[in-house]
């Protein structure tokens, strides 16, 4: 049974109703009925195959449910409101022969269409500092002048971060943002989390290392078998 | 506006890709080289029967050297999912297609530039019909190539075998084109008949699939 929800004033930014979803006969999701508020870092764990990576994906609409809705931002259509969504995904989503800036300007030009109609997308200038200001935050250098499959395992964690800031979203869906990244830098990129829920975004966190997040997160969200079965304000005990 | 800023900043990306790494143009131009070279051997035709085989022996090599390209197309959105991040923006999926379809073109065309003086020393071609005819055909031909290439690539881009299950889905349905592009060039290379018809041919084809591709690519994009 799902423990207690959120105690917000607000409405949620997330609904999950019943959602299941199936690979052929697996199920992935048995049903998850969830609501998440604005403006709190959720800490999403499980053993590995509950479920958590595929709840992520059908947030951020790259997964339609079987059977159930989810509503994103107070969309059903998940595509009308992805411009507000940051997805950071366990495989780095960049392309391993260009530069972090390069990727993060050809992911820049393609988020901002809605909001710039000029032929670049967006005002080079702009889009240049909009992305050298992600790749900051993250704590990289945007001069690095070498090709994203020549980073090591934790700076490309970093710079997927970066990617997935760059549109500045409402809504941060992070998988496994600590994995391959060392104790201190895992620590930093948790304050920054921290700091972006301080901001009033939300944060959806898949992680194994909840200790990083203890004192930041809201709420840590149990999944089991493709259900919440479990919602605390507090970390159980040994589960650091 | 914004359907061609997607369009071309994704068409430069992929032109930036291959230029550093080269995998696809290597590929294609070392197999069409192979191609001219041993047929050339094999056949020992006189310049009359060249003439005669030529336009099949040189689109059956741009068909086969294309496939090449057209694996590594979507090979690169799915290495580290990027294709997920596309599939996340607010870009439309058409602006990507026909971004991946121009690119594949002008590596398709530059492959035809760079081997047909090959083919002409090779086979002692020379055209008797008008040779600049050769150039629709050329044009219309690749599309052709190209853009059912894009989207069949794009369909099996989640299967298990797709770089055998590409050539399976895109040979049969290129037959019509093949046929135009074939006995097109065969008749401005003997000059015995009109190519006009088989240029219109192909006009139609691309016309048709091109259309078709742009209709149904966003359903193969978000395919799961």
């Amino acid at each position: 049974m799902p423990g207690p929800h959120p105690i917000s004033d607000a409405l949620p930014i997330i609904i999950a109703d019943g959602v299941i979803k199936q690979f052929g006969r697996f199920a992935a999701l048995r049903g998850v009925n969830a609501e998440f508020a604005p403006g709190r870092l959720y800490v999403v764990l499980g053993d590995n195959g509950a479920g958590k990576t595929t709840l992520l994906r059908t947030i951020a609409g790259l997964a339609q449910p079987t059977r159930g809705t989810i509503s994103v931002l107070g969309a059903k259509e998940i595509k009308t409101v992805c411009s507000q969504i940051g997805y950071m995904a366990h495989p780095s989503l960049l392309y391993d022969e260009m530069t972090g800036l390069e990727n993060l300007r050809y992911f820049a030009g393609l988020e901002n269409l809605r909001y710039f109609a000029g032929l670049y997308g967006i005002h080079d200038d702009a889009a240049n500092f909009t992305c050298r200001e992600a790749i900051i935050s993250v704590k990289l250098d945007p001069d690095l002048n070498r090709p994203v499959g020549q980073y090591s395992q934790g700076m490309r964690q970093r710079m997927s971060l970066a990617r997935a800031l760059l549109n500045d979203p409402t809504l941060l869906l992070l998988d496994e943002p600590f994995s391959n990244v060392d104790f201190h830098s895992a620590q930093e990129m948790a304050t920054l989390l921290g700091q972006m829920r301080d901001q009033g975004k939300t944060l959806l966190v898949v992680t194994h290392q909840p200790g990083l997040l203890e004192s930041a997160a809201n709420e840590f969200v149990w999944i089991d078998s493709g259900k919440i079965v479990d919602r605390t304000s507090k970390l159980r005990a040994g589960t650091q | 506006m914004s359907f061609l800023a997607v369009m071309r900043a994704t068409l430069a990306k992929d032109l930036r890709l291959e230029w550093r790494s080269k995998d696809a143009i290597n590929a294609m131009l070392f197999f069409s080289l192979l191609v001219v070279v041993i047929f050339s051997f094999a056949f020992e035709p006189t310049a009359e029967e060249s003439r005669k085989i030529a336009g099949g022996l040189v689109w059956v090599a741009f068909l086969f050297a294309a496939i090449v390209v057209l694996n590594q197309t979507w090979a690169r959105e799915l290495r580290n999912h990027v294709l997920d991040a596309y599939r996340m923006s607010p870009a439309s999926a058409n602006s990507l297609f026909l971004a991946k379809a121009f690119g594949n073109f002008i590596f398709v065309i530059v492959l035809e530039a760079l081997m047909t003086p090959l083919f002409i020393a090779f086979y002692r071609l020379g055209a008797i019909g008008p040779a600049w005819e050769l150039l629709p055909i050329a044009t219309l031909g690749t599309w052709a190539l190209v853009v059912n290439g894009t989207f069949f690539a794009a369909i099996s881009l989640r299967t298990r075998s797709r770089e055998v299950m590409l050539p399976l889905l895109l040979f049969p349905i290129s037959v019509p084109a093949l046929l135009g592009m074939v006995n097109a060039t065969t008749a401005v290379l003997t000059g015995e008949e009109s190519a006009r018809f088989w240029i219109t041919l192909l006009v139609a084809y691309d016309v048709v699939f091109t259309i078709a591709c742009l209709l149904l690519f966003e359903t193969i994009l978000e395919a799961e």
